[in-house]
């Protein structure tokens, strides 16, 4: 192993390290009680005591999430193509799409439960969707229109069609903007499946074991469960981050 | 009625729509091209002189008049035609032989993979990037990059070469490199160019026909023929016949901004090859 990668491995792990060996600190020195503030070592035995829970709590949340997201990376997409490529599309659709993302969506949440009533995975996934697809569709349509006019022409003077000026320059120049809008959806969509959970609570998920620690004031539970939602958004934060490499990889400079 | 010459604007007018009304940029504009001759328009700046290469590229349809090219009326963009720009507009995901090449993806030339790739080779060879096939452009300079744009106009083969001000945002040496680059490339595989450009060194450096368009809306207001023989070494440009050419042609100018009139001549006395262009 190079010093390079020792460095991106170590650093963050430090780091982590040292935030919760300021927080054990902060709640022993203090002497908080944990209903007010958990510490670090309050959290190992709720993992250890509920940790079939949490795994199959995770995937609940995991895969609604992921769900959310894909539709939310295809209809985000698409629309952003049409705004992209059309000025009346953006124009008309601009202010509606803003007063859409501008409603809080915890509001929404007991509106989808009622209209979707029991379809718990639907509506799960309908909010994380909704909640996500915005910096998509808008970093998208931004990454079309402003295409410099001379990409499309060195194409478009030998005849290429409209498809493959789309598919050769125009998509995979959009790819950075669309990759830095997926960091920020993926944690949103992640917020929106939590939402659901909590705000109508179904018994599934994540946001289902946050609430029943809650219920039964298991205070170190609660916490527990912070844990393992930013420990999944940490890992398809990195996902995204991976395919980002693959597919968008050009646009990084060579560090100098 | 067909046309003799490899490009010919016939009385071309055009005007752009805006909010404020029709903007004519062009008025009854006619120039003549012979095949594998080398054009240089120059013209006050807004007159209408990158709308003449949307016109001989068939990106765009005049208002009125016509637009021959070898022969046949354009009407829509056709593969016989390269055009570079003053943004080199390389693709950043490409390597610089994937950009050279991509021409290749949408203009069928007969040829096989491995003589696309050896054709692409073969001219960044020439253009002197050779060892540079596999960076991305962003690893390259300003310079580098325009070489590149060049090749990606010419990998097809094409017939006609429009240059819509290449070398305009380079410095003065890149820029004196590139013009004997384009004499090489001529020499060895002849193609008509049309050249736009600000700079009236290189128009009567790398020019047979330097063409001066009037202010907005532009007409061919003057025409001159560079008859500089044989190879031109950049010493051509500083012989009293160069330097006086130049001279009449900052008078062109000068007259096309409503700066100087038409009468004044630019050197006392000295009558000149050149011929009103049609027009004018």
């Amino acid at each position: 192993m190079n010093s390079a990668t020792l460095r991106k491995i170590a650093a963050p792990v430090i780091t982590i390290v040292a935030v919760l060996a300021i927080w054990e600190f902060l709640v022993w020195f203090y002497q908080l009680p944990n209903f007010r503030m958990a510490s670090p070592s309050d959290l190992i035995p709720a993992f250890v005591r509920y940790w079939d829970l949490f795994l199959i709590k995770s995937w609940e949340t995991l895969w609604r999430t992921v769900v959310g997201l894909g539709l939310a990376v295809v209809f985000g997409t698409l629309l952003g193509m049409v705004m992209g490529f059309s000025r009346i599309a953006r124009e008309g659709l601009y202010p509606l799409l803003v007063g859409f993302n501008a409603i809080p969506k915890a509001t929404v949440v007991p509106i989808v439960a009622l209209m979707f009533v029991g379809q718990h995975d639907f509506n799960t996934i309908l909010i994380a969707f909704m909640i996500s697809f915005f910096p998509i569709a808008v970093s998208v349509s931004i990454g079309l229109s402003t295409l410099e006019p001379e990409y499309r022409d060195i194409l478009r003077s030998l005849g290429a069609s409209n498809f493959t000026i789309f598919w050769k320059i125009a998509l995979p120049k959009t790819l950075p903007e669309f990759f830095g809008a997926l960091k920020v959806a993926v944690t949103l969509a992640f917020i929106g499946t939590n939402l659901m959970e909590i705000v109508s609570p179904h018994g599934r998920g994540l946001g289902d074991l946050f609430d029943s620690g809650r219920i039964s004031a298991d205070y170190p539970l609660m916490f527990a469960v912070l844990f393992a939602l930013a420990a999944l958004g940490i890992f398809l934060f990195y996902i995204v981050v991976f395919l980002e490499r693959i597919f968008a990889g050009w646009a990084e400079r060579a560090p100098n | 009625m067909t046309s003799p010459f490899q490009i010919e604007l016939r009385d071309v007018t055009h005007a752009y729509r805006t909010d404020a009304g029709p903007l004519p940029v062009l008025d009854k504009l006619s120039i003549r091209m012979e095949k594998n001759s080398f054009t240089a328009v120059v013209g006050p700046s807004g007159c209408g002189k990158s709308t003449l290469t949307r016109l001989v590229s068939g990106l765009m349809r005049p208002d009125e008049g016509e637009v021959w090219l070898s022969g046949q009326r354009v009407t829509s963009p056709r593969p016989t035609v390269g055009m570079a720009f003053q943004n080199p507009v390389l693709l950043e995901w490409r390597t610089i032989l994937q950009n050279v090449m991509l021409p290749l993806e949408i203009v069928s030339t007969g040829m096989s993979k491995s003589e696309q790739v050896d054709r692409a080779m073969g001219l960044l060879k020439l253009v002197g990037l050779e060892g540079f096939e596999e960076k991305r452009p962003s690893e390259l300079s300003g310079g580098m990059r325009q070489r590149a744009s060049l090749c990606r106009s010419l990998v097809h083969n094409p017939e006609v070469l429009i240059l819509d001000e290449p070398f305009g945002a380079l410095d003065a040496f890149t820029r004196e490199d590139l013009w004997q680059t384009m004499h090489d490339l001529r020499e060895i595989e002849p193609f008509t160019c049309l050249l736009i450009t600000h700079d009236l060194r290189e128009s009567v450096f790398l020019a047979d026909q330097v063409v001066v368009m009037s202010g907005r809306p532009a007409h061919a207001q003057y025409t001159m023929d560079v008859d500089i023989s044989g190879k031109r070494t950049l010493d051509d440009l500083y012989t009293p016949k160069a330097v006086e050419m130049l001279a009449i042609l900052r008078h062109q100018i000068q007259v096309a901004q409503g700066r100087a009139s038409s009468v004044d001549a630019p050197l006392d006395g000295h009558p000149t090859k050149a011929e009103i262009g049609a027009g004018a």
